[in-house]
């Protein structure tokens, strides 16, 4: 049993064991995981509702918006939680050069997700697609949608996905410090597994939202009003 | 002391006040009884079993599921049973009767207007006849604000990019308070007025008679009103405003010189041409600013104006006739009479001064003057 | 009384020798500015929610000086809305939502259970930080020329019209909502798995199951109002419409999501209390507090309930009526977990052997006042007499019954129960005692007047009111109280501060208390207990009729 108590053990000074430890910190990432999902709630509400209103011209103004970009990420994102996942499983078996290996690909992955960002935002925002006094009047680039509630869409859309990039950066950084203390043969990730998990965790939770913003954005079926000709 | 003058009650003069004040002291009724059974057996316990008496406390209960039963149980039944009685009073204040009168407000930084179905308009004031049901349809012009008259037990906010409804009937005749109780900024607390309701026949006169009661007044007492309505006294206030406005009290037999250097007895044409065309015989020292009003008054409209002016153009005793009109000027003068001195450079001098809130600041004074007595 | 092991904890006893506590444990900055202990960062919470809140004391003083005249007589009325601003958001976002479960529930909880630290020390730090980080932009929000949308932030005003450092002053309330989530990350974390042995969860002083059901609101809640308001600074700075009618936004949907945190809001303010006043009644009593099982459930049921109550703030905001009914009607039963603690409480003086000390008075004054505020809550559930009394002073006086008579009694009476463990110094009891009569008193007077004002209609935020000087009388009482209830709240900072050079040593249990704090020394070592505590006995296990002779002995003791 590792006594807590000395300076480089992982266990800390309040906890008995690193069970109780990992127990601990399993809960507190969970309930942080809550928070997350409470505070990106509250913005798909405000996106639900809006939507449930303006259904037209919400289609008619996404039409704009890069399902292949998007498409792409979501690929992207959903390879990077596979290749987390391997690193977890082999953080488990003490796979050194191994989890190096598959974080740094996940960071990749996270890199090529903004750079991608990068590229989507760039062109909405040459076309004036930015909420604001220089909104687009354009009526090729808003496909006839209505001034107004084209600019709630892309005020959601920059909302939305912009608070998700602040988390896929942030998650970058995670895990750039985990390939730091596994390179530094940390005891805190080498001796056990979990802190290599919980920030797997995180980084399948900013993938679950992606996964939920892409369909919600690009991905909206063409609704009866606009099919009725209205 | 007269208890009468400390009132700890809202007149009741709509059709939901009754009810309302029957569930208020029904509420206040059962939270007494509550209260002092509580406050009884706290203070009871504190004094009986303090440390050192010698109460008997041989064995002491720590759990009883029927005492726990019994105090979820009856406050749970109350609860739901004030929740009916409020649900239905609610019920009837958010659903209008058919065939109510419709009266349209809309409310905006920092002032209501108010417009009756044949097109009178009032602005922070509301005539309404006793015994009608009354619709109110109301919209905000910028942010949220709300419409609340206490006597009546009733308020709603006034929203804005939609309509919001109200509805009350009037019981008795009376003046009472409009209020605006969403906090919309500066001037919040002075967006605000009254509601006068009128006998039936008194609301007709009023309406057709583009909101005024017929009345016999003197050239001067009309002319005074005119003054209010059209809001001379916007500019027009006890003491001269360079380059704006100058006073115009006490300016008739006075001389004053134009800005072409000429000079002119303030006598009846000079006060008539002044009002007409001011800008022919600016006076020095002043800026042209003034909206010509030729063509826009009836001779008779001139004339009363003049003899208001020739006596003085002093504001009288708030009027005590029913027709509360456009708010008038006596704010300025009753700056001279004790209101905050404050209040009058706050209303008028401000570099952001806006017809908006010039237009709230009158109603600011006509409020203070309809009230009549100014503590200070 | 629970038996101790005599495991040391550290395997180094000779450095920790008896003398060293959490105070003098290391008395460089660089100790406390950098601790993990949480019971360092409690007394880091207590300077600056006291700061804040005399900061926005003094606010209040400025309002009621002002509403002595019905025509306002010192401050524009921009001022007063600045000043009626500063007062809402530095109460509510930096004291009251903190002071309870960051003073007193991070010094107490892992004491409570017999841990050692809290589940994540440097998070509870971080926690601390954010909170000053965010105390620290509110207040150059209010000094570099103030906010003016009401603490509420109600769109557009506050998203559109304002020009006042609104999205400054959302930047803090933003960062202290992180303050919250963090604590109440920590708090759950602890409770789940940190307990002592034989610390079963119906063992737990019911100060830890409220300060538990405060976490999960914390957590649940907060991250809604912070999208929300992150959602109106980017309204205002970079024009993202989102609550504005001109571009087909909807600015009742503010009301919505921001009510949905801030009615839960509340009983974060008053769960922990609560916890407070179970602790104090229990302990000078000398009686375990009766219907245990029943009181802490109650925290959860008020916690859950809580969150579905939202919309009784916005019954003439035009929402559905339906909606409506289904909030009155669950607001009318969430009335009935509180009033189940109010009748606990009773009950458990029954048959005890009362002490009348500092803390005993402010909680019974705490029932009190919290009863009447309650009971003024079910004016307000009956929505047909709400469409009257909202947004008046009605409001204004049923909320200050709950927050002051409510959060701030508990408080005090938490931090006089508990300042000679956490200081390990016995303050004068006899001017405590009468403080707290004269806070009572004071209390009263300041606010039961606003409770006719706001049922004759005098509408709340209102700089002047000539035109009703009707209002007048009411207004006057409530400063007179004012100025009564200001005292009573300077005079503990002096007796209290006082008490720490010249109060008599307290040693571990002055009180005569249960509860496994009371089995450390006071102050507390860092480690919190020099033996790993086992449970074995019920939680409040007292005795009165044994007891009847121990406090003929304290009493002796001149308490």
């Amino acid at each position: 049993m590792a006594a807590h108590g000395h300076a480089d053990s992982p266990v800390k000074f309040q906890y008995e064991d690193i069970d109780q430890q990992n127990d601990t910190y399993v809960i507190g990432m969970w309930a942080f995981m809550v928070t997350e999902i409470m505070f990106f709630g509250g913005l798909f509400l405000i996106y639900t509702l809006y939507r449930m209103n303006y259904q037209g011209d919400w289609w008619k103004a996404h039409e704009h918006l890069s399902w292949q970009m998007g498409g792409i990420n979501t690929l992207n994102l959903l390879v990077s939680s596979m290749l987390m996942a391997l690193a977890v499983r082999s953080a488990q078996l003490k796979e050194r050069m191994k989890v190096i290996g598959l974080l740094s690909m996940v960071v990749g992955c996270g890199a090529l997700f903004m750079i991608i960002k990068y590229f989507e935002y760039s062109s909405k925002i040459a076309d004036r697609l930015y909420p604001g006094p220089n909104f687009t009047l354009d009526p090729t680039v808003l496909h006839g949608a209505n001034l107004d509630h084209a600019q709630l869409f892309y005020g959601l859309y920059f909302g939305m996905t912009g608070l998700h990039g602040v988390h896929v950066v942030v998650g970058m950084i995670l895990i750039s410090m985990l390939i730091k203390f596994w390179w530094q043969r940390k005891k805190v990730v080498t001796e056990d597994y979990i802190p290599t998990e919980l920030i797997g965790l995180y980084w399948h939770f900013v993938d679950i939202v992606w996964i939920f913003l892409y369909p919600l954005f690009y991905l909206m079926p063409k609704p009866y009003s606009v099919i009725g000709g209205h | 002391m007269n208890l009468a003058n400390y009132p700890f009650s809202p007149p009741a003069a709509s059709n939901f006040a009754g009810e309302m004040d029957l569930l208020f002291y029904s509420i206040l009724g059962m939270s007494v009884v509550f209260a002092v059974i509580t406050f009884a057996y706290v203070i009871f316990y504190a004094i009986k079993y303090r440390a050192g008496s010698s109460a008997d406390r041989s064995s002491p209960v720590y759990e009883n599921m029927k005492l726990e039963l019994i105090w979820i149980g009856v406050p749970t039944v109350l609860a739901i049973g004030f929740f009916i009685w409020g649900a239905k009073v609610y019920a009837d204040v958010r659903i209008p009767p058919k065939g109510a009168k419709e009266i349209y407000v809309v409310g905006k930084q920092w002032m209501w207007h108010i417009q009756h179905p044949n097109g009178v308009r009032e602005n922070n004031t509301l005539h309404v006849p006793v015994d009608t049901d009354i619709k109110l349809t109301m919209i905000a012009q910028d942010v949220i604000h709300a419409f609340y008259i206490p006597a009546f037990r009733v308020q709603f906010m006034v929203v804005p990019g939609r309509y919001t409804q109200m509805w009350f009937r009037p019981t008795v005749v009376g003046k009472y308070h409009l209020f605006c109780n969403m906090y919309c900024g500066t001037q919040h607390s002075e967006m605000g007025g009254s509601v006068i309701v009128m006998s039936k026949r008194d609301y007709a006169e009023w309406l057709s008679n583009n909101g005024e009661m017929r009345q016999n007044l003197s050239p001067t007492q009309a002319g005074e009103k005119l003054f209010n309505k059209i809001g001379c006294g916007n500019c027009h206030g006890p003491v001269d405003l360079p380059p704006r406005s100058p006073s115009l009290m006490g300016l008739y037999g006075k001389t004053r010189e134009a800005d072409n250097g000429q000079r002119y007895i303030a006598d009846e044409s000079y006060i008539r041409e002044s009002i007409l065309r001011p800008g022919e015989k600016m006076l020095k020292g002043y800026s042209n600013t003034m909206p010509v009003y030729d063509k826009q008054l009836s001779e008779e409209e001139v004339m009363a104006l003049m003899a208001y002016i020739k006596a003085g153009a002093l504001p009288s005793l708030p009027a005590k006739n029913m027709a509360a009109g456009v708010p008038g000027t006596e704010a300025q003068v009753n700056g001279k009479a004790g209101l905050n001195s404050n209040a009058l450079e706050f209303t008028s001098e401000r570099a952001d001064a806006t017809a908006t809130s010039r237009g709230n600041d009158l109603s600011v004074g006509a409020m203070a003057a309809e009230k009549g007595d100014q503590k200070r | 009384m629970s038996t101790t092991v005599k495991t040391p904890i550290s395997t180094d006893d000779a450095a920790h020798p008896p003398k060293l506590n959490y105070l003098t444990n290391g008395h460089s900055l660089r100790s406390w500015l950098l601790t993990e202990d949480h019971k360092r960062i409690a007394i880091l919470y207590l300077i600056s929610v006291s700061f804040f809140f005399m900061l926005g004391g003094a606010f209040a003083g400025m309002i009621r000086w002002e509403l002595t005249s019905p025509a306002g007589n010192f401050l524009e009325s921009d001022t007063y809305n600045r000043v009626f601003t500063a007062h809402g958001a530095i109460m509510v976002f930096l004291f009251l939502l903190v002071a309870v479960p960051a003073v007193l529930g991070n010094f107490l909880v892992p004491l409570m259970i017999g841990a050692r630290d809290l589940a994540f020390p440097r998070i509870n730090l971080l926690s601390w930080y954010l909170y000053t980080a965010a105390g620290t932009l509110i207040l150059i929000s209010v000094v570099s020329g103030g906010v003016d949308a009401g603490w509420t932030f109600y769109t557009p005003y506050s998203s559109l019209y304002s020009n006042s450092n609104v999205s400054l002053c959302l930047v803090g309330v933003f960062l202290g909502g992180f303050s919250s989530i963090t604590t109440g990350v920590n708090f759950i974390a602890t409770v789940h798995r940190m307990r002592a042995p034989g610390m079963t969860w119906f063992r737990l002083p019911l100060f830890v199951w409220a300060n538990y059901a405060t976490g999960i609101i914390m957590m649940l809640g907060t991250p809604v109002v912070a999208i929300t308001l992150l959602c109106v600074i980017f309204e205002r700075t970079f024009q993202l419409p989102i609550f504005s009618p001109e571009l087909g936004g909807d600015p009742i949907l503010f009301q919505h999501m921001f009510w949905f945190y801030s009615h839960p809001a509340v009983y974060i303010m008053v769960l922990p209390s609560f916890g407070v006043i179970s602790e104090v009644i229990s302990a000078f009593s000398r009686k375990r507090v009766f219907g245990y099982h029943f009181v802490a459930f109650s925290s959860l049921a008020i916690a859950f309930l809580g969150f579905l109550v939202w919309g009784h703030h916005m019954f003439v905001s035009s929402q559905s009526m339906y909606q409506g009914v289904a909030f009155s009607l669950i607001t009318f039963l969430l009335a009935v977990p509180s009033a189940i603690k109010i009748f606990n409480w009773t009950a458990t003086m029954a048959k005890g052997n009362i002490h009348l000390n500092s803390p005993m008075i402010y909680a019974i004054g705490f029932m009190g006042l919290f009863l009447i505020g309650g009971l003024t809550g079910l004016f307000l559930a009956a929505m047909g007499l709400d469409v009257h009394l909202t947004a008046t002073y009605f409001i204004v006086a049923h909320f200050h019954y709950v927050m002051v008579g409510g959060t701030v009694m508990g408080f005090m009476a938490g931090l006089h129960f508990w300042w000679p463990k956490m200081t390990g110094r016995l303050f004068n009891d006899n001017i405590a005692k009468w403080n707290a009569v004269v806070v009572f008193l004071g209390f009263n007077l300041t606010f039961f007047p606003q409770f006719i004002s706001g049922w004759m209609g005098m509408p709340r935020r209102y700089h002047y009111y000539y035109f009703a000087p009707e209002y007048q009388i009411y207004n006057i009482l409530s400063t007179m109280g004012a100025t009564v209830l200001g005292v009573g709240f300077v005079v503990p900072v002096i007796y209290l501060i006082k008490s720490l050079f010249t109060g008599e040593k307290s040693g571990d249990n002055p009180w005569g208390a249960h509860g496994l704090e009371w089995q450390t020394t006071s102050p507390p070592p860092t480690e919190n207990f020099y033996y790993s505590p086992i449970v074995t006995d019920d939680v409040y296990d007292y005795d009165p009729v044994a007891e009847h002779e121990a406090s003929r002995e304290l009493g002796a003791r001149g308490h």
